[in-house]
């Protein structure tokens, strides 16, 4: 199996520069990008094992010394590539806010109680189905200075790597029906409302766990997907 | 059709996510008790090449150094080989990963212990001279941007296939300059995202 990462796939990325969010004004280049060849420098990646990480990485509620406060949920889904094959043995990584709406950093000075019993941050390695699996707190809404009244929706950040540095997504995850959709400049920075919503979690009351937890899916798309034979052609 | 998931900001609070033991101390109480699973020391014992550090900068489109980036860089080993299943000749330094992060420091510092990668096969068969894939994030960033990294003290660079076709007068902002400190070569690359000295960054 060859696998190819069109870059048309892109269009479903933000654009750097998107000036409703004001901090791309500073930070997104401004001189037209260098369209080049995928070389194997781009279509490897790095590759990392069940050796990186602690059995319990995974579990955020049990990073202290007791429970930490909010509502439980699980967050789980399927790696997959664009061809929706699974991308088994990847890193996944995610760090969130507390139930409160406050991240453990001293840049965040919501007034809002940090939890002793959370930090937000958890790692796992998706499974041979590209299966992978969070215990963590639902996140809560906070304020940003980007504009008069702004908010951030409920959100989990993930950090996921793929079969080549080209898969490499940074993403963030969506809770379902959030009112502060409309009034989100970082959520609308992607264009097209089919690709906004792959970034939206559904309610999985399959997977509930009654007395215990909400579930929540969310599959992840990466780059990357098999070779026709008019891609073999063109090599 | 594109069904991929769309990328985000990595936003200003990853730090105790995916660079705990950063230089910037962000943790209110103290230090993050979480460890890196990707560290800026790419080194590992038994790896053969030359030891190199890289060091840099990186500033917005005011000039100011971003004090909450992340870099990370991708590159082979002294012999140019990939630690990936697609690079399929031998791999003579098995537990070299090739793979580093490396979070800012308050004026917008980051650095890489690493060795220097050996010349990787390019497009049609013409070699690629040596150079490390970079990725920076931050926010402001709503998607990663790419560029690479090549070394001043490198002939290869003039016939490089990535690096000639960037406009001749640009190239220089992807060529990180050889110096010597306490006997150990150093490697500055600075990344500016805007201005007279914009960096090239890729599509790729």
């Amino acid at each position: 199996m060859t696998l190819v990462f069109p870059k048309e796939s892109l269009s479903a990325f933000p654009k750097h520069l998107t000036p409703e969010y004001k901090s791309t004004v500073k930070r997104s280049p401004t001189k037209p990008l260098i369209i080049v060849p995928h070389t194997l420098s781009e279509l490897t990646g790095p590759v990392y094992g069940h050796d990186a990480i602690q059995e319990t990485d995974n579990d955020l509620t049990k990073q202290g010394k007791g429970e930490p406060l909010g509502e439980r949920i699980i967050v789980h889904g399927h790696v997959l590539d664009e061809d929706k094959r699974p991308v088994p043995d990847v890193l996944v990584e995610i760090w969130q806010a507390n139930a409160c709406g406050r991240y453990v950093h001293l840049v965040d000075q919501h007034p809002a109680p940090l939890d002793p019993n959370f930090t937000g941050a958890g790692r796992t390695i998706s499974d041979k189905k590209g299966y992978y699996k969070f215990i963590t707190v639902k996140p809560g809404a906070y304020p940003w200075g980007n504009h008069h009244n702004a908010w951030r929706p409920n959100h989990i950040h993930f950090s996921v790597f793929g079969h080549s540095f080209l898969s490499r997504l940074v993403t963030q995850m969506y809770f379902p029906g959030d009112y502060l959709f409309p009034f989100d400049p970082i959520f609308n920075s992607v264009a097209d409302e089919k690709d906004r919503l792959r970034m939206v979690s559904s309610f999985d009351l399959e997977n509930t766990v009654p007395d215990w937890a909400l579930a929540f899916r969310f599959d992840i798309v990466l780059r990357g997907r098999e070779a026709t034979p008019l891609d073999t052609d063109k090599h | 059709m594109s069904e991929i998931t769309p990328s985000q900001t990595v936003g200003p609070f990853f730090a105790y996510g995916l660079t705990p033991e950063g230089r910037n101390k962000w943790d209110p109480n103290g230090t993050y008790s979480w460890k890196t699973t990707v560290a800026d020391n790419l080194i590992t014992p038994d790896v053969t090449g030359e030891r190199i550090r890289i060091e840099g900068r990186i500033f917005d489109g005011d000039g100011v150094g971003i004090n909450d980036a992340m870099l990370e860089i991708w590159q082979a080993d002294a012999q140019g080989r990939y630690a990936h299943p697609r690079d399929t000749r031998a791999l003579p330094n098995a537990t070299f990963k090739g793979f580093g992060r490396s979070a800012t420091s308050k004026d917008g510092t980051f650095s890489f212990d690493t060795i220097k990668p050996g010349a990787v096969p390019g497009p049609n068969g013409k070699p690629q001279a040596p150079h490390i894939v970079v990725c920076i994030y931050s926010r402001g960033m709503l998607r990663q941007v790419y560029t690479r990294l090549y070394f001043s003290d490198e002939a290869g660079n003039a016939s490089d296939p990535i690096l000639t076709l960037v406009p001749a007068d640009r190239r220089v902002t992807l060529i990180a300059n050889k110096s010597v400190k306490n006997g150990q070569p150093v490697y500055t690359f600075d990344i500016h995202m805007q201005g007279d000295k914009e960096t090239v960054f890729f599509e790729v």
